[in-house]
């Protein structure tokens, strides 16, 4: 029902007005250190007392709380928490092989607790876990721990994700998540296209990494990956995603930027929509995207960037 | 059987689907907006008396709905008199109260959701009251129009010689 949002999308419209705007990311950037940068964040309701390095999380776990709190079942989001599952999953596997447990390395807005996940890793009982993510869990341990590549786990449970995201939107009602998810595909495999093809990869990598996508043809998309970036820019050309190509030819980082523009640009339509789910996952967006911003910032005070370099990768923001 | 008995059960019919109709539409609109309301005044209470007049907009069909059952309940010698109402005169009740009570229920529910967008308006910006106000009042209009119909009907049908 288009109203059963009707109070959360009020509390997020009014929460919107907290958001960072332009000009609050132009004061971080007159910053002259990544304290500074932090003493502001801190005076605008950032992160807890006493948790400075945590801080970005600290945010994106307020923003999942806040959603918790407004939507007691999150089903609305799967799309957005399958990464942080798959994340969490692909850090259990690479601790449990390489016994290696560092701190603080779980995202803690995931819907499968992270204990759960390395237990079940730990112990090879993965019909523990989700029934979607027990093929691909147990595939991706044997892949690790018989190569030891871990790029090669990255890519058995990348795909893994991205089949659940095709899945969660297809089976959603919504015309925004349906349409995020297929730019999120689409997004993906061109990203897998250029990457794989930076390194030069096989065709049979191809296959096996990208995913059907409404928007693309993959194996068109594949094969030109194969035979060049020109090719790739070329096949794009006559896509939806014509647009990327110049920032393609530009540089990766550009074409990063482009990418996160285009959700963006998709999600800024919700500013006007009173009902429905759409404003509460276009506000998750953008908190999302103010914290990609901040970070950004933040290693570049802490590196001494160049400002330049730093605005250059600058997002647009929701507000 | 004298058909004419069932007059004034056809015109109560009319005055109870005015009140029901406007009525379920406010309730339901007023509901709606109140939510809305109730979303901004959780992140900011200061808002409580630019948003509480947003919420009721939707309100007033139900209040037409009772006027016009009032005024037919009047007309028919429910609330007081003879209560002979010929089978045609309570037919013309029954279709008098109709604009009313279908107009109330769609525009209530309409102007509901008017007055949600207005109320997501005033959560961002506050001092664009006076225009946040007019969209929703816009719907109101089409209300008052059924009103004026029903009410000139149900006043009028007693004068008829039949």
């Amino acid at each position: 029902m288009a109203e059963e949002y009707t109070y959360a999308i009020s509390r997020v419209r009014a929460k919107e007005l907290s958001l960072l705007t332009q000009q609050d990311l132009e004061q971080l950037m007159e910053c002259q250190t990544e304290e500074e940068c932090l003493q502001i964040l801190y005076e605008k309701g950032w992160g807890k007392d006493g948790e400075r390095e945590t801080i970005l999380s600290v945010e994106t776990c307020k923003t999942w709380e806040f959603l918790r709190e407004l939507v007691p079942n999150l089903t609305g989001f799967r799309i957005f928490l399958i990464p942080a599952d798959y994340h969490n999953l692909k850090t259990a596997i690479k601790s449990v092989v390489t016994d290696r447990y560092p701190e603080r390395r779980y995202l803690l807005w995931g819907t499968i607790e992270p204990e759960v996940l390395e237990e079940a890793v730990r112990n090879h009982r993965f019909s523990d876990l989700p029934e979607d993510m027990q093929a691909s869990a147990a595939k991706a341990f044997e892949t690790l721990l018989h190569t030891r590549d871990g790029q090669l786990c990255d890519t058995v449970l990348d795909r893994a994700a991205l089949l659940q995201i095709q899945k969660a939107g297809r089976q959603s009602e919504n015309h925004l998540i349906q349409r995020y998810a297929e730019l999120l595909l689409a997004i993906s495999n061109i990203k897998i296209a250029v990457r794989g093809q930076k390194l030069g990869k096989p065709l049979g990598f191809f296959q096996e990494a990208m995913v059907p996508c409404e928007s693309l043809d993959i194996g068109d998309l594949a094969r030109a990956a194969v035979s060049g970036q020109d090719a790739v820019m070329e096949y794009l050309s006559h896509t939806d995603y014509a647009q990327g190509v110049e920032a393609l030819a530009q540089s990766s980082s550009a074409f990063e930027k482009w990418c996160d523009d285009n959700r963006m640009k998709l999600m800024k339509t919700q500013k006007t929509n009173p009902f429905t789910i759409g404003p509460l996952v276009a506000y998750l967006l953008a908190r999302e995207t103010e914290i990609k911003a901040v970070r950004l910032i933040l290693s570049g005070k802490r590196n001494r960037l160049d400002d330049r370099i730093v605005k250059e990768r600058l997002r647009d923001l929701y507000v | 059987m004298d058909i004419n008995n069932f007059g004034v059960g056809l015109a109560l019919l009319g005055a109870a689907l005015a009140a029901l109709l406007a009525g379920i539409g406010s309730a339901i609109g007023v509901g709606l907006a109140g939510e809305a309301a109730a979303g901004v005044v959780t992140e900011d209470p200061s808002k409580f008396g630019k948003v509480l007049l947003l919420q009721l907009l939707p309100g007033t069909q139900g209040i037409y709905g009772l006027l016009i059952a009032f005024l037919t309940l009047s007309n028919i010698g429910i609330l007081g008199g003879s209560g002979d109402i010929s089978f045609a005169k309570g037919l013309m009740y029954l279709f008098a109260c109709l604009p009313l009570g279908l107009v109330g229920l769609w525009s209530a529910k309409r102007q509901a959701r008017a007055a949600v967008a207005s109320i997501h308006l005033i959560a961002k910006k506050p001092d664009q009251f006076g225009k946040a106000l007019l969209f929703p009042a816009m719907v109101e209009t089409y209300a008052v129009l059924a009103l004026l119909v029903s009410l000139l009907a149900v006043a009028n049908i007693g004068k008829l010689p039949i």
